[in-house]
């Protein structure tokens, strides 16, 4: 903790109150759901994932900053997360891909952070009570007042956060240099961009775009209120929906898009791409206690009965029993708690799981996923050809 | 996939003596897989030579084989246990190359064993750096540029296209030894001969120097069906060029993102898969350019080595016990994470603290060797400590050390005061440091606290060290708050209470120990102690979890910081805290973690809620499964008593664990804890010479002559006194540290010029030397009451080599009944006069008949482990539960009788080959780092045993070089020469043993000494015309041209004998080699 720093305050919904200091945009007081990540590194990648939105984010591992910030290493163009949580912030970087330092990075993105706070207590508290509503300040030292402002805030059950983050005008995507840092481009076809894919943007994260585009896909990235007639008609091979921010089942436009493109075209859902799937064909989501956020969680692929290590970031989760009764089969599982981490349809062609094959941050080890989406977009072309 | 059915037994190896580079971890991982394997179900035979490990305890496997781990005795074991499967992952590389051999052999084949947890093919391609690099090139990934040379000649021409520094590694040795750094073609030609005789395939690998660039570590699991897991990343403070066993490292990985950091996890699971690692656990070495990210591929370990010790305890994620299960067909999500319950083991760990894992090296111990770290590794023990950032953690490693320091400097022996100098001093002291720094020896991380006290520019420290600027940065902040620790002193004559507070916890927070703060204000540690209590300035203490506290964590396993929450909750149980040993060091090591655990052992059994303390990532008492409760805590008074006040033991035992424990004795007995067993009036008694002197005078035991000394002058009229030769030493040791013979004055004046600097506060201790006599160790428990001799020992050597460097042999093999029953007496007296309650060990010697009383140790000394793996009978476990009140009399055991069906032989392992420059010669300073046992129905096998394991084969025919001191030149000594003569063996010695021996009848060739010119002896050593040397050195020193000899036949391999007695032992192991073929036994059959 850097005693030069401004004295902040995190106050939970429960009353409870950490002091420490304020780095980042120190001037700004924030609010949000707070939440913990378990992901010792990818702070960057983090705090620039869309699903971030409205969340103050805590890392558990408790030095951050120590790399610094890269325009490479983010997953939008911008801080998405409401605020940032660390034991640690490091006052100087250090990699020799850094460009700025997280405090600097956090104060020209307008968000604030604070360190110094037993995170630990912070998690074990989150774990046992649950995700809550917090606000973090370096100007209202109050904690009754900054209790009281974080119950004011809306809860995230019920919240639509999609809008403020998708895009606002359709726009292609274009690879970018993949030297070293991202997995090799692993295209089975001759040439690349034979797919078209539009994408339906709920805050979608760069690396999810990398991926299919290494796949050799071509993509157009729509806004998420984009109707299923005006994605019909850009003629896509497939249909990717996004990842994204918030309550899914208050997303009910894009539910009944999706359930208009159901069965047209091939479909791969993420996350958030992944809960509106399921809603849109007649499952239900609901809120868990405190979310899947970290790059370790174990899942298990049914088909195959081997085990991936996943990234993962989701509150929200789609309810195995309500699947029963729809023609899918449950295709991965999460070990650490049995829940639902992908399905896929018997008859469609579509797909979906529910953590984050493209990682940034994480493990590549699902990778194989992207592909299964471009064959079945193959196969489906193949077979409307013939 | 579940368990497998068709492997009903397994053959699990272990890793022989401790040596440098293969040490407690191997223990830790054996003891690990022996126990999830009989709880299997499976039937678990285990091969090890060490005696000092709990894996061999009997009841740890079905049947216990104390042999020498080498091709041929693994073969007679297989051949009588037959086995389905032998497990090899677990034993080190020792294991693997016993295993490696019995593949290639065709025993396994032969007797129908599958290997598993790893197979010939992948353990040859990870091995042989030939292969593995065509494997990485298949993998895609790069390594150094370099290549592989079998000749001298072929090493010249290599050498061009790889440039300077040049990294030479000789193939197929153990914790590289051999290797060596060469920055001129002058150089490279001297290293590279030496790198080509290191191996045993006569070939090197000459690479690319990476040195300065920035290396990590992964940890990396794998089932059968091929799900790949990381379970830690480690970073290494030291840069590449240091090997990772010297290097201070840190986990997870500090200075990576996320993208880096996923690259180097792609690598290591494409690794396990290119190499075909079957199952269990592997460790991946990477280098990675600081200013490029080039990353390249160091090597690969297909087991269990050092860094999955340390990762498992880093992690909490059992990697031994989990590898073990994984070798009989589970796969990952098959098994539970012990720690969480609920979820499996096939995740990846990951942790919200710093653990910083620091080398000790016991470079004092060899004269000669500079501390000057490179490729070859020569640490000899670590510490761990947890923090929740770095700096808390870097400060406890630091002193967990127990090399006096108390943190990263600001604790009275920092070598500059800075705030007191100068601006000129500080000029002259930075260039002093700038000379330094960009050497990388066992001090190099107070070089660079040096540095920056000293105002050199974090950047440039970090250029010139290879240190990351994240780690200086961090080193950096601790020194800004020892200064503004430093300013902050005269405030606290006017203590207010939150300002008080915030300075104490800010300090804490930086890690900083009482000790330090105490130097900084000029305070007893006791006075900040309670300062720091009154402010409120306290500990909390966190659990290791495996997951971030993301899931509720069932094992209380803890470390202490400075936080709101604490964690660790105090059950309502009787409870007993036991102190364990810390870092491995020459003359502590795993025979005291062995004691500790047994005694955590004996403690359950009796219902107390056992809490062990210690801070060595290798050992088994680190094994959260081993006690009720760990605190993986300094073994300091104050992060002792941190624990205890929270705790509230009914006791603390500190008398297991060596000197450390016991050094902090009296400051807990002061702040009102309770030890138990044995009390600090009786430890005084038996320590203070002068009321010892008097205890056996009035108890009639003889003992040798002494006296104290503080000056040059009165420790010359003291040795006139007690009569030359005499053993001179500091009131205070350990291991023998700093001890010496002296035959005349002018050696009683040197040593007393040097000696000072060991220990200013106690006079040094002057005893007239025994010589010739014979050396006892007796082990007992006692309940101040009742004693019972848990063994007797008869050294081989004679006095004057440290005990634990000695061979001994149980039961005694020269002595008189009568004699035999003296040492039983003395030893019930001196444990009833000291009132004992445990353990005590007493050396005694046997001149002309008399026996002496050497010391007495009212603790658990080195050789319980070994009197337990000859007699069976668990001493520690006993000792500690009389200390818990039992009786002695209480356990049906009556003392070792003189005559036992079995003998056993324990010979000690030394690191000479990793320290060519020092002396071989052995002396009453401890320089051995591990023991074997060699278990025989008599002695002439059981020494041949020990010898093999000890690495040092007995040649049955040949030619023996002998050159005897003139002590030596008697009759007794002569006797062993005659029966090498007469087993056939050629007798060669130079012209004054030559005569001695024409003298005594025995027929030998004159041959040349070294100054008389060539062919001299060191030429015969050379071209293989010498197979045994027996070198007894003249009293004192030894001469250059010993020394000489000796490093010439530790590389020709050829066995160096340094005692008369060693000798004579040798030569009834080589008369029951010749006479009849070794069998093998496992210890539950001897103790039939």
């Amino acid at each position: 903790m850097n005693p030069t720093r401004p004295k902040a305050k995190l106050a939970l919904e429960n009353g409870i109150v950490f002091t420490g200091r304020a780095f980042g945009a120190v001037q700004s007081e924030t609010s949000g759901e707070v939440v913990f990540n378990t992901s010792i590194t990818g702070y960057q990648e983090i705090l620039t994932d869309p699903s971030y939105y409205g969340q103050i984010v805590t890392m558990t591992y408790p030095h951050q900053g120590n790399v610094g910030t890269n325009h490479f290493d983010v997953e939008s163009t911008k801080v998405h997360a409401a605020g940032f949580v660390t034991r640690e912030a490091s006052r100087i970087p250090s990699n020799w891909r850094c460009e700025k330092s997280l405090d600097d990075y956090l104060r020209e993105s307008g968000v604030i952070g604070i360190e110094g706070i037993d995170t630990r207590m912070l998690v074990r508290i989150l774990r046992e009570e649950g995700a809550m509503r917090g606000v973090i300040s370096a100007q209202e030292l109050d904690d009754a007042t900054l209790v009281e402002r974080a119950r004011s805030i809306p809860q995230m059950t019920g919240l639509d956060l999609t809008s403020y983050v998708t895009c606002k005008e359709p726009y292609t995507w274009t690879a970018r240099d993949t030297s070293g840092y991202l997995l090799r481009p692993v295209s089975s076809f001759e040439e690349r961009g034979v797919f078209h894919v539009v994408v339906m943007d709920f805050g979608v994260k760069h690396n999810i775009l990398e991926r299919l585009a290494s796949y050799g896909c071509r993509l157009t990235v729509v806004p998420a209120g984009t109707g299923a007639h005006a994605i019909m008609a850009m003629e896509p091979d497939g249909i990717f929906l996004s990842n994204g921010p918030g309550d899914p089942d208050a997303v009910k436009y894009a539910i009944e898009t999706i359930r208009e493109l159901i069965g047209r075209k091939p479909i791969f859902g993420i996350c958030l791409g992944h809960q509106l799937l399921a809603l849109a064909l007649g499952a239900t989501t609901y809120k868990l206690k405190f979310g899947h956020r970290g790059a370790n969680h174990p899942v298990q692929n049914l088909s195959t009965a081997t085990n991936e290590i996943t990234s993962q970031n989701h509150g929200f989760a789609v309810d195995a029993e309500s699947l029963k009764s729809l023609p899918v089969d449950i295709t991965h599982i999460n070990l650490n708690d049995g829940t639902v981490e992908g399905f896929r349809h018997r008859e469609l062609p579509l797909f979906c799981v529910q953590y984050h094959p493209e990682a940034g941050p994480g493990p590549h080890d699902a990778d194989y996923l992207f592909k299964q989406f471009v064959e079945m977009m193959a196969r489906e072309n193949v077979a409307v050809k013939a | 996939m579940p368990k497998r059915t068709d492997i009903k037994s397994v053959l699990i190896l272990g890793s022989g003596p401790i040596v440098i580079g293969q040490a407690c971890e191997f223990d830790y991982s054996g003891t690990q897989a022996c126990r999830v394997l009989k709880e299997e179900g499976l039937r678990v035979i285990l091969l090890n030579s060490n005696p000092a490990t709990i894996m061999t305890d009997p009841e740890m496997a079905d049947a216990t084989y104390v042999e020498p781990i080498t091709p041929e005795f693994l073969e007679k074991v297989i051949a009588k246990e037959r086995p389905d499967a032998i497990l090899p992952t677990m034993g080190g590389q020792t294991a693997l190359n016993a295993a490696l051999a019995v593949a290639e052999n065709g025993v396994l084949e032969r007797y129908g064993v599958e290997m598993i947890g790893a197979n010939q093919e992948s353990i040859r391609k990870a091995e042989d750096r030939e292969l593995f690099l065509a494997a990485m090139g298949r993998a895609g990934l790069e390594m150094a540029r370099g290549g592989f040379v079998e000749s001298f000649e072929e090493g010249l021409k290599i050498i061009d296209r790889v440039g300077f520094p040049a990294i030479i590694r000789p193939s197929f040795t153990l914790g590289g030894s051999g290797g060596s750094i060469a920055y001129s073609l002058e150089e490279y030609h001297e290293k590279l001969r030496q790198g080509l005789n290191a191996s045993p395939v006569h070939r090197v690998l000459v690479e690319e120097s990476v040195i300065g660039w920035k290396e990590y570590e992964l940890e990396v699991m794998r089932d059968r069906k091929d799900n790949v897991t990381i379970i830690c990343s480690i970073e290494n403070f030291d840069p590449m060029g240091v090997h990772t066993g010297d290097s201070i490292t840190c986990a997870p990985a500090q200075t990576l993102t996320d993208r880096e950091y996923q690259r180097m996890r792609d690598a290591a699971i494409a690794i396990m898969r290119e190499i075909g690692v079957d199952t269990g656990g592997s460790n991946v070495q990477f280098a990675l350019n600081p200013k490029d990210g080039r990353m390249l591929v160091i090597e690969m370990n297909p087991r269990v080595s050092r860094s999955s010790a340390l990762a498992s305890k880093a992690t909490g994620f059992a990697i031994a016990k989990i590898a073990a299960k994984l070798a009989i067909g589970y796969t990952l999500d098959e098994i539970p994470n012990d720690i969480t319950r609920l979820t499996p083991a096939s995740f990846e760990p990951t942790i919200d603290y710093v653990v910083v894992k620091i080398p000790r090296w016991d470079f004092e111990k060899f004269k000669g060797v500079d501390d000057e770290l490179g490729v070859q590794m020569k640490s000899v023990g670590e510490a761990m400590a947890f923090g929740r950032t770095f700096k808390e953690a870097l400060q406890k490693a630091l002193r967990s050390l127990e090399q006096g320091r108390f943190g990263l400097g600001a604790d009275g022996k920092d070598r500059y005061g800075v705030h007191m100098m100068g601006a000129e001093e500080r000029v002259a002291a930075l260039n002093e440091v700038k000379g330094r720094l960009p050497k990388r020896t066992s001090t190099s991380i107070f070089d660079a606290y040096d540095a920056l006290k000293l105002g050199m520019p974090d950047h440039e420290i970090a250029a010139v060290t290879g240190y990351d600027l994240w780690f200086v940065d961090q080193m950096a902040q601790i020194v800004e708050m020892e200064n503004v620790l430093r300013e902050a002193a005269p405030s606290l004559a006017t203590p207010d209470r939150e300002t008080l507070h915030d300075l104490l916890w800010n300090a804490k927070q930086h890690g900083f120990s009482d000790r330090q703060l105490a130097h900084l204000w000029n305070l007893a540690e006791l006075e900040v102690r309670a300062m720091r209590i009154g402010a409120g300035v306290v500990p909390v203490f966190k659990t290791v979890d495996t997951c971030a506290a993301e899931f509720q964590a069932f094992t209380p396993y803890h470390y202490s910081t400075y936080e709101i929450e604490n964690e660790s909750l105090r059950s309502g149980r009787r409870k007993v805290v036991i102190l364990g040993g810390g870092p491995n060091r020459i003359g502590q090591g795993i025979e005291f973690d062995y004691c500790c655990v047994h005694a955590v052992m004996a403690l359950r059994e009796l219902g107390y809620e056992v809490i062990m303390i210690n801070c060595n990532p290798e050992t088994v008492s680190t094994d959260y499964d081993t006690t009720d409760k760990l605190y993986f805590e300094p073994l300091t008074f104050e992060d002792v008593m941190n624990i205890v006040d929270h705790e509230q033991p009914e006791g603390v035992i500190v008398s297991f664990g060596g000197q450390t424990p016991l050094k902090l004795a009296k400051a807990l007995e002061a702040a009102g804890v309770k030890i138990l067993g044995t009390s600090s009036e009786g430890i005084d008694l038996a320590e203070d010479r002068q009321r010892f002197g008097d205890l056996i005078t009035g108890l009639s035991i003889p003992a040798p002559a002494w006296g104290t000394a503080t000056s040059q002058d009165e420790a010359i009229s003291v040795a006139e006194r007690v009569g030359y030769p005499v053993l001179v030493r500091p009131s205070y040791v350990l291991g023998g540290r700093a001890m010496e013979i002296c035959y005349r004055s002018e050696g009683v004046r040197e040593y007393m010029r040097n000696a000072t600097q060991v220990s200013p506060d106690h006079p040094v201790l002057i005893d007239h030397f025994l010589e010739k006599a014979f050396e006892f160790d007796v082990d007992a428990v006692s309940d101040g009451a009742d004693v019972v001799i848990g063994g007797i020992m008869q050294h081989i050597e004679e006095a004057g080599i440290h005990s634990g460097d000695s061979s001994c042999v149980l039961p005694p093999y020269n002595i008189t009944r009568a004699q035999y029953e003296t040492l039983i007496d003395y030893t019930k007296k001196l444990a009833r006069a000291l009132n004992v309650v445990g353990l005590l060990n007493i050396q005694f010697a046997m001149q002309r008949g008399i026996i002496y009383v050497l010391e007495v140790n009212p603790r658990a000394s080195r050789t319980v482990p070994f009197v337990s793996k000859a007699t069976g009978v668990p001493l520690a476990k006993i000792a500690a539960k009389v200390m818990a009140g039992m009786p002695a009399s209480g356990f049906g055991l009556r003392d070792m009788p003189m005559a036992i069906n079995h003998v056993a032989v324990k010979e000690s392992v030394f690191p000479f080959n990793k320290f060519p420059r020092s002396s071989m010669f052995l002396g009453p300073e401890m320089r051995s780092t591990g023991e074997v046992m060699g278990i025989d129905s008599s002695t002439g096998p059981a020494v041949v045993k020990a010898r093999i394991a000890s690495g040092n084969r007995l040649p049955t025919s040949g030619a023996l070089f002998a050159t005897l001191s003139d002590n030596d030149k008697r009759p007794r000594v002569a006797e062993t020469l005659r029966g090498f003569a007469d087993l056939g063996f050629t007798i060669l010695a130079t012209d004054g043993t030559s005569r001695f021996l024409t003298e005594s009848g025995i027929p030998n060739t004159k041959i040349l000494k070294i100054v008389e010119g060539t062919p001299n002896v060191i030429d015969l050593i050379r071209n293989g015309d010498v197979h045994l040397v027996i070198n007894t050195p003249a009293g004192e020193v030894a001469r250059e041209d010993e020394k000489h000899m000796g490093a010439v036949s530790m590389e020709y391999k050829v066995p160096f004998i340094t005692t008369a007695s060693a000798a004579a032992a040798a030569l009834s192991g080589i008369r029951s080699l010749l006479e009849q073929e070794l069998q093998v036994k496992p210890l539950q059959e001897w103790y039939v």
